[in-house]
């Protein structure tokens, strides 16, 4: 297994980790009390409480491999809370205006302006991707079509190598790519009427990442009746929109959230809906087989969905969907379509590993292997229907769409 | 359904309408039935903003989910029939044309004039349509076949009959009746099947008869028929007489006047087996090995026959060329020779005449070894060629039109096909992996090849089976070029299953549900892989695709020759049946084909890309248009 890249970018950005990781704290300090320390007493607390050294003490001693992805989904995990959502939006200073700057000077770089675009805590990572190919439109000196081109190719091909490990930032370059060269703004003679249409295009996508959760809120309300429990693993946006549609159509229903460790998404998560006033519950991780009896139905969302139908998701995912299954449970996937990526993995390892830091709040011995994957594949077999933006899907159906896209 | 796709050319996820209802109605609003409007008013009120170009679109509430495909529920009411006015016995009365464009219809879903003026009544509208389309089927099998006019007689009984029963009959007794008519059908259709061979005397015909409801025990009778064959007629037929009656690709060979008037017309005398097993008698069969000295005396007798083409059947015949990819390219080759050397004959036009002439080729072909899907899909491309041909080009610009078309399609469709799908396999393959294979997959050895190339390490398992035992050509191939391989038999492909990380397979076709149609064996690798979890992926070019479905292995197949099976080469030892080939209790069956289910398969490996089974359809749809086109 190759190490990872993402290398670079992880040393540059060691600050701003940290940082983030003081937004995490700071938004788990600030639930209640009794909710952090279930959050602590995870199985493996339990056999050491004695040496209770300080939690991620050790995160730091291994900043190789980092999967650049699952920093920014801990940071915005930080900020995507209401509490925290308004004073980042103001912190995060419009980069429209350092895109003119940016376009002027001969060093564009587009990962820099990706980085900007994705400090946006209500953006999609692809949709951040999006924006960054467009300001590469904007900033292009190309006087032929041909030659954008090959410039947006040579940009995407940096950002694509920036971070192998998200899904969803390679299917939105590709997805762009795709518009640029299958588009009709090739009919046009006028090269700058051509130019400002593609421009156009990336803006219209940007909309599109927010209007797909809506839509895909709406199209799940069907299927949340009243009296009905839903469990729920991982902290997802476009779940949380559906949750809170349900909630603000009166329906009545009860969620179990998972703990989600390390990052305690399930925390998070809980402390949003309960704000919403819908009844919450949080299970350990490895409770959910113990409570799938109560449970009517499993909302996840996806960091990918593949060829197969199945999808990449945070961990643990697979194995709520094969208990689920077991157990004769609906497993249904929230995620918009520009997460449907040209991957057909056939196992677990069949992918490029994400890995991240996981601290166990003990000094674990130099001998003992962590297991540091981020993100697991679940196979078409275990789910029962996708929610997407282009409507409600089986998962055979994904490579329905994705053939009909890419060729 | 087409034009769902027509805005997909300009690829904009917004314009993406969601829900359920399909944006193809244009004649949602007026729908034709006054009760499926009045009793859906959720779905006909979407409907008309289906067109718009609003991306939140919410489907209507669930439990109208049956109602939310309005294709189906207006079809439902188009074909509803009230019992009461509108009895089977009448629908009879449609001249043929009608009723067998009325399913067709159906299926586009445009609304019929007759159908939609209907009063539609008070019965569950699935359930009538359901009960309306079998008889409506049944008349469009029969009105295929040239009915004699005796059938025509029959049937007006049949109506006698059914005519007092139509009052009051509750929907089981309908459909008994329904049963009842259709086999009275059946017989009457095998009558007029053989009311040609009656009228010509021959005596085979009441054997026929006799054989037709005893067949379970009919070995006798098979023989019986088989002896007093049909007058011969020399091969030298013209070639527009051998086009007339060209079998059938998949002709039931249990139908044994059917198989008669096959026989009538082959250049090839294949003598049929004597034993053959019950499950299989619909294929053909025949003995091996007797018939190519004749033919190959014959050579000069058959003026039609153009070398080429007979060069190719002889070498299908002999088991020289074997193998999907193979037998197609020699057989275009083949077309490709006959194009150079054709010459419009005079008053003929080279559209017509050159199809002629390559339908009396491929019935050769069919003779001298059943068609493959693949051969069957180049032949429709050559013809559809021939038939697009601009009228106003000479013969010489026509005739290298063709050969240029026959030419890129064996490029593009199998060489091109092949590297692609050699470049999307090997992304798989990762080191110290185990890869299985069975039989000798072009496709796979290519792949295998490549990845050799590119420093992979790994290793592979062939499987192989008796009697064609090809995994020792493949074997051979990979050897000397430095791969580390394990040969076994399929017999231990359990005790081996364990150690295999991956499985790849080859493939003779693909069918429409995913079905993967190949070497006899590989469905036993599969199956044995899915349940050990290793994954299987199957190498397939997509011009191997069909939209055929299949289920079993029983009803399309090949049978080769049985001899292989009964005999062990080489092994004087091993004589256990010596002396039992002619028994009548003992049938050999050596099938060439099975069916895998798309259960078994983790992926198919495909020019369009690594696809799993379900998408086979998919690509059937979007390419086999436009590859038929090209």
């Amino acid at each position: 297994m190759g190490l990872l890249t993402g290398l670079m970018d992880f040393l540059e950005k060691a600050d701003g980790n940290s940082s983030s990781r003081n937004f995490l704290e700071k938004a788990t300090e600030k639930n209640k009390k009794n909710q952090k320390s279930m959050w602590r007493r995870s199985a493996s607390f339990i056999l050491d409480r004695s040496s209770n050294s300080p939690p991620m003490a050790d995160t730091t001693q291994n900043p190789d491999a980092i999967s650049a992805y699952y920093q920014t989904r801990a940071a915005h995990h930080g900020v995507i809370t209401s509490d925290w959502l308004a004073q980042a939006q103001a912190a995060v200073e419009q980069p429209d205006s350092s895109v003119s700057d940016l376009g002027a000077e001969k060093s564009f770089n587009v990962i820099d302006e990706f980085n900007g675009w994705r400090k946006q805590p209500d953006l999609a990572e692809a949709v951040a991707a999006i924006r960054a190919m467009a300001a590469v439109i904007r900033a292009s000196e190309a006087t032929t079509m041909m030659e954008l081109e090959i410039e947006l190719k040579k940009a995407s091909d940096t950002l694509k190598s920036w971070d192998k490990t998200s899904i969803s930032l390679t299917a939105g370059c590709d997805l762009f790519i795709r518009y640029v060269t299958r588009t009709s703004a090739l009919e046009y003679e006028d090269f700058n009427s051509a130019k400002s249409r593609l421009l156009e295009r990336a803006e219209k996508f940007g909309e599109i990442s927010c209007k797909a959760r809506k839509i895909i809120a709406m199209l799940s309300q069907d299927f949340i009746f009243d009296g009905c429990t839903i469990l729920v693993h991982g902290l997802s946006r476009v779940v949380l929109e559906v949750l809170k549609t349900a909630a603000q159509n009166n329906k009545l229903f009860r969620v179990l959230c998972t703990e989600g460790r390390p990052d305690g998404t399930g925390v998070l998560l809980s402390n949003e809906l309960s704000k919403l006033d819908i009844p919450v519950k949080l299970l350990l991780d490895s409770a959910v087989a113990y409570s799938m009896d109560e449970v009517d139905m499993v909302f996840v969302g996806a960091d990918g969905i593949v060829e197969s139908g199945g999808i990449i998701n945070m961990m643990g995912t697979y194995q709520i969907a094969l208990v689920a299954h077991s157990m004769n449970k609906p497993v249904y996937v929230a995620a918009e379509s520009y997460k449907f990526a040209r991957l057909y993995p056939l196992d677990q390892k069949d992918m490029a590993p994400a890995l991240r830091p996981i601290e166990f709040g003990v000094k674990i011995p130099a001998k003992v292997e962590v297991e540091r994957s981020a993100r697991d594949y679940t196979p078409p077999q275990y789910l029962t229907l996708l929610f997407t933006d282009l409507g409600v899907l089986s998962p055979s159906v994904v490579s329905d769409e994705l053939i009909q896209l890419y060729l | 359904m087409e034009s769902r796709r027509n805005p997909r050319a300009v690829v904009d996820p917004k314009v993406r309408q969601v829900g359920f209802f399909t944006s193809s109605q244009p004649d949602s609003t007026h729908q034709p039935d006054p009760i499926a409007s009045e009793s859906h008013p959720v779905a006909s009120s979407i409907s008309p903003s289906g067109n718009s170009l609003s991306p939140v679109m919410i489907p209507p509430p669930r439990h109208n989910s049956s109602d939310t495909f309005p294709l189906r529920a207006a079809a439902a009411a188009a074909s509803a029939v009230s019992p009461s006015s509108f009895s089977y016995s009448t629908r009879r009365d449609f001249p043929d044309g009608s009723m067998t464009a009325s399913p067709g219809r159906v299926s586009r879903a445009s609304f019929s004039k007759p159908s939609s003026s209907l009063p539609g009544v008070g019965m569950d509208s699935m359930a009538a349509a359901k009960s309306s389309s079998v008889p409506a089927s049944g008349l469009t099998t029969v009105s295929v076949v040239n009915m004699p006019p005796g059938l025509s007689e029959k049937e007006s009984d049949q109506k006698k009959n059914s005519k007092p029963l139509k009052e009051k009959t509750t929907k089981a007794e309908r459909r008994a009746l329904q049963e009842a008519q259709r086999a009275a059908k059946a017989a009457a259709k095998a009558e007029g099947g053989k009311a040609p061979l009656v009228s010509s005397g021959s005596v085979a015909s009441t054997n026929v008869k006799a054989a037709k409801p005893a067949k379970p025990s009919s070995q006798k009778n098979d023989v019986a028929v088989a002896a007093p064959g049909p007058s011969e007629k020399k091969g030298g037929q013209t070639e527009k007489d051998r086009k007339k009656d060209a079998p059938h690709p998949r002709m039931q060979y249990d139908d044994e006047s059917r198989v008669v008037k096959a026989k009538r017309r082959a250049v090839v005398k294949q003598t049929e087996a004597k034993n053959r097993v019950e499950l299989f008698r619909h294929l053909p069969q025949y003995e091996h090995g007797t018939q190519l000295p004749d033919l190959e005396t014959k050579f000069f007798q058959l003026d039609p026959m153009h070398p080429a083409v007979y060069k190719v059947g002889l070498q299908y015949l002999s088991g020289d060329i074997s193998g999907g990819n193979a037998r197609c390219i020699a057989m275009l080759q083949a077309f490709q020779e006959v194009v150079k050397d054709y010459s419009t004959p005079s008053e003929k036009t080279l559209n017509r005449d050159m199809t002629a002439k390559i339908s009396s080729y491929v019935s050769f072909l069919i003779e001298c070894r059943p068609l493959s899907v693949s051969m069957g899909n180049a032949i429709r491309f050559v013809k559809n060629r021939i038939a697009k041909l601009p009228i106003t080009l000479s013969e010489s610009e026509a005739k290298a039109a063709l050969q240029s078309d026959i030419e890129r399609f064996i490029n593009e469709k199998i060489i091109m096909a092949d590297t692609v799908i050699v470049k999307h396999a090997v992304t798989k393959i990762r080191d110290g992996d185990v890869l299985l294979t069975y039989g000798s997959p072009t496709a796979v050895e290519m792949v295998l090849l490549h990845a050799h190339e590119l420093k992979k390490k790994f290793r592979v398992l062939v499987v192989d089976s008796r009697p064609k035992l090809e995994g020792q050509l493949l074997l051979r191939r990979l050897i000397k070029r430095g791969i580390n391989c394990t040969y076994t038999h399929i017999n231990a492909v359990s005790y081996i299953m364990h150690e295999v990380t991956k499985v790849f397979l080859g493939a003779s076709s693909v069918l429409s549900n995913g079905t993967v149609y190949s070497r006899v064996g590989t469905a036993c690798v599969a199956m044995v892989a899915s349940a050990f979890r290793v994954p299987v992926l199957v190498c397939c070019e997509a011009y191997k695709f069909h939209e055929r479905v299949q289920l079993d292995s029983i009803c399309s197949n090949e049978l080769g020759d049985p001899n292989a099976i009964s005999k062990v080469h080489g092994r004087e030892d091993i004589n256990y049946l010596d002396g039992l080939t002619n028994n009548a209790n003992l049938q050999f069956l050596n099938l060439m084909y099975d069916a895998t289910p798309s259960d078994y398969i983790s992926m198919i490996i495909t020019d369009y890309g690594m696809v799993p089974p379900t998408s086979v359809p998919v690509i059937v749809r979007e390419y086999q248009k436009e590859h038929s086109l090209v």
